[in-house]
């Protein structure tokens, strides 16, 4: 366990730089970040390279009538500007529906506010954003559409040739007519919460030779920009070169294409080396930020507080284009439960096409906001039955061979009650007292919190997030591992993946792990670029699964090989030549086998027989798409979490200060335990955000706060010390037992931050973030409260068309045609 | 533009230039010295990632401008680390501490722990949470901050 204040310090010993699997070995590009030599996307500069800038929409909905950029052209210094009438391939992009255009076209519609109509190059950044200010585009506004819940009425006109229906579902499992005698039914919103990563986006685009581009960036999948640059291009994949330069954070946001297509242009038409890169305001315009959401939820319970039914309706704002959208309602749908046991679960989400800006991945993808949900939930049901909200929790806690909403069967392992009683035995805080220091109450020294007015609270928060992708998504990742003599001779490997190392830590655990299985020593990463297969995103918690599989099972292949080469020297009978491992082992660099006799260092093997150069492609088990119905094996793993939160609550000013935090979470096995604090606790500050500040407020479509005056971040001053506690269950399926960490814990910070400040102040809050208006004034009912019209229940007798003229009646064409309330499925059917 | 005439020792090494009053001391160190390790990630005074010391002090360097360092000591972190290229004890903390994840805001965060550690050798969990919260880490929740901070710091004897 890590207590606070304990966090385990190596020290400086340098062997662990070598380290190999469970053991803490430091970051390998830890000398040159804290040196201030690691080269970042941004800081990237060549001779005679131009600057870009990019033109933005300034409205939320417009039609785009004209573009004159002929005075910018004529600017001195102006090498370049582009608009839709250059693109030469496709039109659009777009990470699952290629829906959005690289630039809003003339006559066409620009649907939200930075949209990119025109890019730009210079000789300097200066003279690229006076050329912006030359280029002449006339607007006609359009009604924006920025109401989600209008967006969901199919009368509402569509805003896309696609629609305004990014995706709906319908997940039905059990009896979803079914009804408890205890029930508690609420409503919920969450805000936009923008990833913030500390880096803005950037690239250089070098023009090649043979009339393809080569880009450098910071991205979180390389492949999937590659893919979307070509076909806008129109160049052969071959002809586009990612290689990934220095990545500062991601979080999701950087898993769309932003300014690649935009430099690339640009290289192309000029013949220059382009750097483009954006500020922060600009990044706020320019990437998918996390759905806000609105949900409503239905508890029903036995006077017992066994679960009986989960009924639940969410309500996700996507924003103007697809993004991930999708895919992210479908793991809001598929956890709208919780890891809770229960029988039956109806559940109808809806993310749809709005004028507001769009929205995709960030960390947990979907599932913090329903956590957020059905944990507020979970408390308001154990007040109504008066039951402690522990017990209830584990009374209903999920287990192995359980059934989830979707109707598979739990994979083990899921250690849902051991998280919750692990929080729940950690010892409390000690009380704030009239000695407590005004730095540590809430608002610190500058609010001077009255100590009477302060009231503490605690909370939790449980949760349950899958890991990699699912659907049937072909989920792979690739690495290539090549043993060689170095300029001394010396044997070492070179680890070669297209995994994005964003600062999770990928590139210390592919270190770690070639080590463990090549016995060696001397690892180096190459670059990751397109010139190996792709590794899939860094995202879904899934790199150290997927691509550290990858690099074990080449890693594997390659040991294979040199022990191959071994045995055939040695002219071993063909059964035994066939096996070689169960004769001989490499490690420390050497090949022996006693019983053969043979013992041959590694640099004679390659020295004798050349490099050994292997390339494995690792899969996880194949998932497969849900029915009409939210049913099938979708996910193919699952990781859980547990938060208590204590806070302090200054009665007077509303501010928060949270004292203390423990996470209880199913870890797998740890690889290397250090980062997985860092990952858990950067995650656990990213919910603590979500909980209490971080809000992109955007106002008819209009986004208010684009700096980070006003999109505040949590602080050192904010953040309280974390004590983990590592519940390790090795998953089966796993390479090494591995689960992945970073996404879990975000999800279960916020809800248990939010209700340790409902159990201190006595109020049901309903509104993600909690702002201190919420509380101390009066509720704002239409703040507090989705309207009551929300209400996907029928009460009484079904009358789907007629119930709520949302288009979310259970007969929306499309998402085939699911039984109503009065005609229940039989558990776990397909239609 | 007038152009002015500046001369601003860098870790060490007088520098020389012809500057628009308005170019920030971050992009002077950027671009005109192309000390890359001075990082920009708000531009207005937020996050501390452009932390340097100007005649010791821990100043963001994006809201300075060059000329008014014309004449003074700026130290980056390209300037911390021994001739030889030993890191400084802020900066081994943080590597050894996992203090870092992207490391965006590394450079920010040894800066500024380097001049608080100067004034204050002691420090308690409160002064180094205090002193570091006007610099933003979006990886790490800061818990490997702090303790790199608590590893770095001399201690009493040495007071
Ligand atoms: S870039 Fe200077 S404080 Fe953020
Ligand atoms: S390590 Fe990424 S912002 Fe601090």
């Amino acid at each position: 366990m890590t207590g606070p204040g304990a966090w385990p310090v190596p020290g400086a010993d340098r062997a662990l730089e070598r380290a190999r699997i469970g053991r803490s070995a430091p970051r390998p590009d830890g000398p040159a970040k804290v040196a201030g030599t690691f080269p970042y996307a941004n800081d990237l500069r060549v001779p005679g390279m131009l600057h870009a800038r990019t033109l933005r929409s300034p409205h939320p909905h417009a039609r785009v009538r004209r573009i004159d950029a002929t005075a910018a052209r004529a600017m001195p210094g102006v090498a370049a500007v582009v608009t839709a009438a250059d693109v030469p391939g496709v039109p659009t992009y777009g990470l699952i529906h290629p829906d959005q255009p690289v630039f809003a076209p003339v006559g066409g519609v620009a649907r939200y506010v930075g949209e990119p109509v025109a890019a730009v190059a210079a000789v300097d950044g200066r003279t690229a954003r006076r050329a912006l200010a030359a280029i002449e585009v006339e607007y006609e506004p359009l009604e924006p559409l920025t109401d989600p819940r209008r967006a969901a009425d199919p009368r509402t006109p569509p805003i896309h040739p696609n629609g305004n229906i990014y995706r709906e579902l319908t997940l039905r499992h059990g009896d979803p007519g079914a009804r408890g005698p205890v029930e508690v039914v609420d409503s919920y919103l969450v805000g936009q919460q923008d990833q913030a990563f500390l880096a803005c986006e950037a690239a250089l685009a070098l023009p090649a030779a043979d009339g393809g581009v080569d880009l450098m960036l910071a991205t979180q999948w390389l492949h999937s920009d590659r893919d979307q640059m070509a076909a806008c291009l129109g160049l052969p994949e071959e002809k586009v070169r990612l290689t990934l330069a220095g990545v500062g954070g991601a979080f999701g946001g950087r898993e769309d294409v932003t300014l690649q297509i935009h430099g690339a242009l640009l290289a192309l038409a000029t013949g220059s080396p382009v750097r483009i890169a954006y500020d922060r305001e600009e990044s706020f315009l320019a990437h998918p930020h996390r759905h806000p959401a609105r949900m409503w939820f239905r508890h029903s319970a036995t006077r017992d507080g066994d679960l009986i039914a989960v009924a639940a309706r969410i309500v996700m704002d996507g924003g103007a284009y697809a993004s991930s959208s999708p895919a992210v309602i479908a793991n809001a749908v598929t956890h709208a439960a919780g890891p809770y046991r229960v029988p039956n679960v109806r559940v109808d989400g809806v993310v749809v096409r709005t004028n507001n800006p769009p929205c995709g991945a960030m960390r947990g993808f979907g599932v913090p906001q329903v956590t957020i949900g059905h944990e507020a939930q979970m408390d308001r049901l154990a007040t109504a039955l008066g039951m402690d909200p522990v017990a209830l929790r584990l009374r209903n806690a999920i287990g192995p061979g359980d059934l989830l909403p979707t109707g598979q069967a739990v994979p083990p392992p899921l250690p849902v009650r051991e998280v919750i009683e692990a929080v729940a035995a950690a010892p409390a805080p000690p009380p704030a007292t009239a000695a407590t220091p005004a730095r540590d109450r809430p608002g610190g020294r500058g609010a001077q919190a009255d100590p009477a007015r302060i009231r503490r609270g605690t909370g939790y928060g449980v949760g349950v997030k899958n890991l990699m992708f699912s659907e049937g998504f072909d989920d792979s990742a690739t690495a290539r591992v090549v043993l060689e003599l170095d300029r001394d001779g010396q044997p070492r490997a070179v680890v070669h993946t297209a995994c994005a190392e964003v600062g999770q830590g990928f590139v210390t655990i592919a270190g770690q792990i070639a080590r463990t299985e090549l016995g060696l020593d001397a690892v180096v990463l190459a670059p990751a670029d397109t010139a190996v297969a792709s590794a899939g995103s860094t995202s879904a918690s899934r790199q150290t699964w997927m691509s550290g599989g990858a690099v074990r099972k080449a890693s594997v292949a390659a040991v294979d090989e040199v022990l191959r080469r071994v045995a055939a020297s040695l002219r071993l009978p063909p059964a035994a030549a066939a096996t070689p491992r169960r004769l001989l082992t490499l490690a420390d660099g050497a090949v022996t086998g006693p019983e053969a006799g043979v013992s041959v260092g590694l640099a004679d093997v390659l020295a004798a027989g050349g490099p050994v150069d292997v390339t494995e492609t690792f899969r996880h088990r194949p998932t497969h798409p849900m029915d009409a119905f939210g049913q099938g094996d979708c996910h193919v793993a699952y990781a859980c979490a547990a938060h208590r939160a204590v806070v302090d609550v200054d009665l007077d000013t509303g501010l928060v200060r949270v004292v203390e935090l423990t996470l209880a979470q199913d870890v797998g096995t740890m690889l290397n335990p250090l980062s997985v604090l860092g990952q858990v606790e950067g995650g656990t500050a990213q919910g603590l955000g979500l909980a209490l500040m971080e809000e992109l407020v955007v106002t008819d479509g209009m986004v208010i706060n684009t700096t980070f005056h006003d999109y505040l971040l949590p602080t050192a001053a904010d953040v309280p010390p974390l004590r983990l506690i590592p519940i390790e269950q090795p998953a089966p399926e796993a390479p090494y037992g591995v689960k992945g960490i970073g996404e879990a814990p975000t999800g279960t910070a916020t809800p248990a931050i939010v209700a340790a400040i409902r159990d201190a102040v006595g109020r049901d809050l309903r509104r993600v973030p909690v702002r201190p208006a919420d509380l101390v004034l009066p509720p704002d009912p239409t703040v507090y409260l989705a309207p009551p019209d929300e209400d996907p229940e029928p009460q009484g007798p079904a009358e789907p068309a007629a119930r709520d003229g949302m288009g979310l009646s259970d007969a929306t064409p499309g998402a085939g045609t699911p039984p109503g309330p009065d005609q229940p499925p039989a558990p776990g059917a397909s239609p | 533009m007038t152009e002015i005439a500046i001369k601003i020792t860098v870790n060490g090494r007088p520098q020389e230039a012809v500057v628009e009053p308005r170019l920030t001391l971050a992009d002077f160190l950027r671009e005109n010295c192309r000390l890359t390790g001075t990082h920009l990630a708000c531009e207005h005074g937020v996050c501390g990632a452009c932390t340097v010391l100007v005649d010791g002090a821990a100043v963001r360097s994006c809201l300075m401008f060059a000329v008014q360092a014309a004449d003074r000591e700026v130290t980056t972190v390209e300037g911390i680390a021994a001739p030889d290229g030993t890191l400084s004890p802020v900066q081994a903390a943080f590597r050894d501490c996992h203090g870092l994840q992207c490391g965006f805001c590394t450079p920010g965060f040894i800066m500024s722990l380097t001049a608080l550690l100067r004034d204050n050798p002691d420090p308690t969990d409160e002064d180094i949470r205090v002193g570091l919260s006007g610099n933003l880490c979006r990886c790490t929740g800061y818990q490997g901050i702090l303790a790199a901070a608590r590893q770095a710091a001399p201690g009493p004897a040495e007071a």
